[in-house]
């Protein structure tokens, strides 16, 4: 017989302490966002950086800035609970998304924390709280992609300089971002992890030249960009030389389970909304939701992402109990992947002719439907594809045996 | 928020687990068929003595059951787990002994196109659940016809001629929670089953050797059992948020979050037993091998307080 040692017990329910910071950050969100400005247009970058960082100030002031980042550099040092509360309220508020910031907030700034000497600490951490620097990523290449380590933009010290040559590709946001975290090829005679170097790029550096990538959803965040003999000053390496997968790797251990956190919150009003949409339209005389196959499959997917909130919170509280989120990180993005592209199919085939309008038609609610469809068609390729992700899931958690 | 197992409910489902293992190794599950499925009372009061059925009355929470039941669906053991567990839970004092294992108690719920009643022969008592009342029958009494071959040999079957009579023994609301913690407790041992129809699975890719290396290096065969690690997982999370909001540990509407665990659990449940036979190629078809045994009792389990489809009506009649 098994006895009950304790009352402690799972529970899906907020503490005081969770529903304070809750009830805190509503009150202040409803205090300042009368005063933001409305959101320019997708691709008036200029525009956009003063929208962002200045939403990113006001974070600052308020104490919300680097909401997970640890407090002795400047961060909340809130608990992954506390972040998740952050996220839900920011995205049912509609307060602005982090943006441009979001390289400097939750890729490289967090690798600074972890890697950075304290002179590199203290002139870049507190401008990316501030939103006075705007980051970007520089790791993947043409021919480095899901096999990133494989990367060949190569770095040649001269001096007290590296000096880059070769491309990189999908760099958000590197027409207007103020640095690049770049993962660069310091020695090709060693296997390929073990000669690659992580460095602060400075955008203003000579010899750079950046091209947009159009998307096929049209929009311009994306870039490529070229190096003809950039010279870096060795300063602003972090980590060692030919350290750099290590330091690279570190930044993935920082996932606290709320990565997807307002995408799901979207995703979940999307289904809402397609299931009133489908009240609202008619097929064959009725209501299109009056046909028993939709009617499930939009019932399907809504349960489905209920589930999926579910695992979130789980996640979110394996990490807050172990530090770390297990396999449930990778089988949340990949069921979460799947699940959208349903959804796209799905809102089509509920559309019909409508669909063929990516704005609004004849006064109905269709666009974010089409555009939800194909944003979807990027979230199984984005940050590893579901295949990667696969092979991941199978080899590290099932013990399976590796294909090479 | 905390929805992480506590570290009591990892001990007790680590109890449970190896004294599954020990009581009921997945060696013993085919001589069970040779015997036409029959259950074996010693077995059932052992476990009634590790306190399966009296869990509630013991204090446990009903995620605490969910963790227990996972184990029994997880180790295949066959028997009408839940409905003893919700007579030992429900009906305490009506259907005494159900606790400590000398009752045997099954409930058939009167369904279309056809009512069946499981493991019939071993009940002492029979409860039929239609629409939102139960009653309780003398399993010997009621006119039924046996099915030869039961599709899950585990699971012998007989359909109901007839459905009525008996004495009521619940309705309203005791009903309506009844069936959440039905659906739920089976949802947590389709979970359990899925998670053994993958173990068993990796174990063989990891062995079997085609091409001059292990299965299991084929992406093909890694991306399968990958699949069935994402249903199982998000099954599980799906019903662990529908046993802490049963606990009244969440404010999510209640039936709303059982309806999604069981119709998650179902198809984790039956895309698990399914790839799991893929992955054993015709090995996977013999009796001999264990992996059809996962499915079949998908199969069953499934059928147990609505199917998967029916869930997924439910949750559109709710939006």
């Amino acid at each position: 017989m098994y006895q009950i040692l304790s009352r402690v017990a799972m529970d899906l329910r907020y503490t005081e302490q969770e529903q304070t910071f809750r009830a805190e950050l509503r009150a202040w969100l409803a205090d300042v966002l009368p005063s933001v400005a409305p959101e320019p247009h997708r691709d008036d970058w200029k525009n956009r950086r003063v929208w962002d960082t200045g939403w990113q100030r006001m974070l600052f002031d308020a104490g919300y800035a680097g909401i997970n980042w640890p407090k002795e550099y400047g961060g909340r040092g809130a608990t992954p609970t506390e972040h998740l509360i952050f996220l839900e309220e920011t995205e049912r508020m509609r307060a602005p998304y982090v943006g441009m910031n979001f390289v400097g907030l939750l890729h490289a700034g967090p690798t600074l924390v972890a890697e950075a000497s304290t002179e590199q600490k203290a002139h870049h951490l507190p401008s990316i709280l501030k939103g006075d620097h705007v980051w970007c990523q520089g790791f993947s290449e043409p021919n480095a992609g899901s096999d990133l380590a494989s990367l060949q933009c190569r770095a040649i010290r001269d001096g007290d300089d590296y000096v880059i040559t070769g491309q990189k590709i999908w760099t958000s946001f590197a027409h207007i971002a103020d640095y690049c975290e770049m993962l660069v090829r310091t020695d090709t005679e060693v296997p390929k992890h073990r000669g690659i170097t992580w460095l602060i790029l400075p955008m203003d550096a000579k010899g750079m030249d950046i091209r947009p990538l159009r998307t096929m959803e049209g929009s311009t965040e994306f870039c490529e960009v070229f190096f003809d003999e950039v010279r870096v000053p060795v300063a602003n390496r972090v980590g060692d030389e030919n350290d750099g997968w290590r330091v690279a790797m570190v930044t993935l251990s920082f996932e606290r389970g709320t990565a997807f956190v307002s995408e799901m919150l979207q995703s979940m009003e999307l289904v809402r909304d397609l299931a009133d949409l489908a009240k609202k339209v008619t097929r064959n005389g009725s209501a299109a939701w009056d046909d028993t196959g939709l009617r499930r499959d939009i019932a399907h997917l809504s349960g489905e992402l209920d589930a999926l909130w579910s695992l979130t919170k789980r996640n979110i509280s394996e990490a807050q109990r172990t530090g770390f989120v297990g396999v449930g990180g990778n089988v949340f993005k990949l069921a979460y992947s799947e699940l959208r592209q349903r959804l796209g199919e799905l809102s089509l085939r509920l559309l019909d002719r409508a669909s063929l309008s990516l704005d609004d038609v004849h006064e109905l609610p269709t666009g974010k439907h089409v555009h939800g469809r194909i944003h979807a068609l990027s979230i199984g390729i984005a940050a590893g594809t579901s295949q990667v992700q696969r092979n991941i899931v199978a080899e590290r958690t099932l013990g399976l045996p590796k294909d090479r | 928020m905390d929805f992480w197992r506590t570290q009591d409910q990892e001990a007790l489902q680590d109890g449970i687990r190896s004294f599954c293992q020990g009581r009921f190794p997945i060696e013993s599950l085919q001589p069970i068929e040779a015997t036409g499925g029959r259950l074996d009372r010693a077995a059932w009061r052992d476990l009634a003595g590790v306190g399966v059925f009296s869990l509630r009355h013991d204090g446990f929470s009903i995620t605490d059951s969910a963790l227990v039941f996972e184990e029994l669906g997880r180790a295949l053991i066959p028997g009408p787990l839940t409905a003893t567990y919700l007579a030992a839970t429900h009906l305490r004092t009506v259907l005494e002994g159900a606790d400590s294992g000398e009752r045997i108690v099954g409930l058939a719920q009167v369904a279309e196109p056809v009512t069946m009643a499981e493991h019939l022969l071993d009940l002492d008592s029979l409860l039929i659940l239609q629409g939102d009342s139960i009653a309780v029958v003398d399993p010997n009494s009621v006119p039924t016809q046996v099915v030869e071959r039961p599709l899950d040999p585990l699971t012998p079957v007989h359909v109901m001629l007839s459905a009525t009579g008996g004495e009521i023994v619940a309705t309203g609301d005791v009903v309506r929670q009844w069936c959440r913690e039905g659906a739920v407790l089976t949802a947590a041992m389709q979970v359990g089953a899925s998670f053994a129809a993958i173990d068993l699975a990796v174990e063989y890719a990891k062995g079997r050797e085609q091409f001059g290396r292990p299965i299991g290096a084929f992406q093909a065969v890694k991306h399968m059992a990958a699949d069935m690690l994402v249903k199982a997982e998000v099954a599980r999370a799906a019903t662990y948020a529908a046993a802490v909001n049963l606990d009244g540990n969440g404010d999510d509407d209640l039936d709303r979050a059982v309806s999604v665990a069981k119709m998650l659990a179902g198809d984790a449940a039956l895309f698990c037993g399914k790839i799991g036979i893929q992955i054993h190629g015709g090995m996977g078809f013999t009796w001999e091998v264990n992996a059809q045994r996962y499915w079949k009792r998908a199969v069953v389990l499934d059928t147990h307080y609505g199917n998967s489809e029916m869930h997924a009506d439910a949750l559109a009649g709710s939006m």
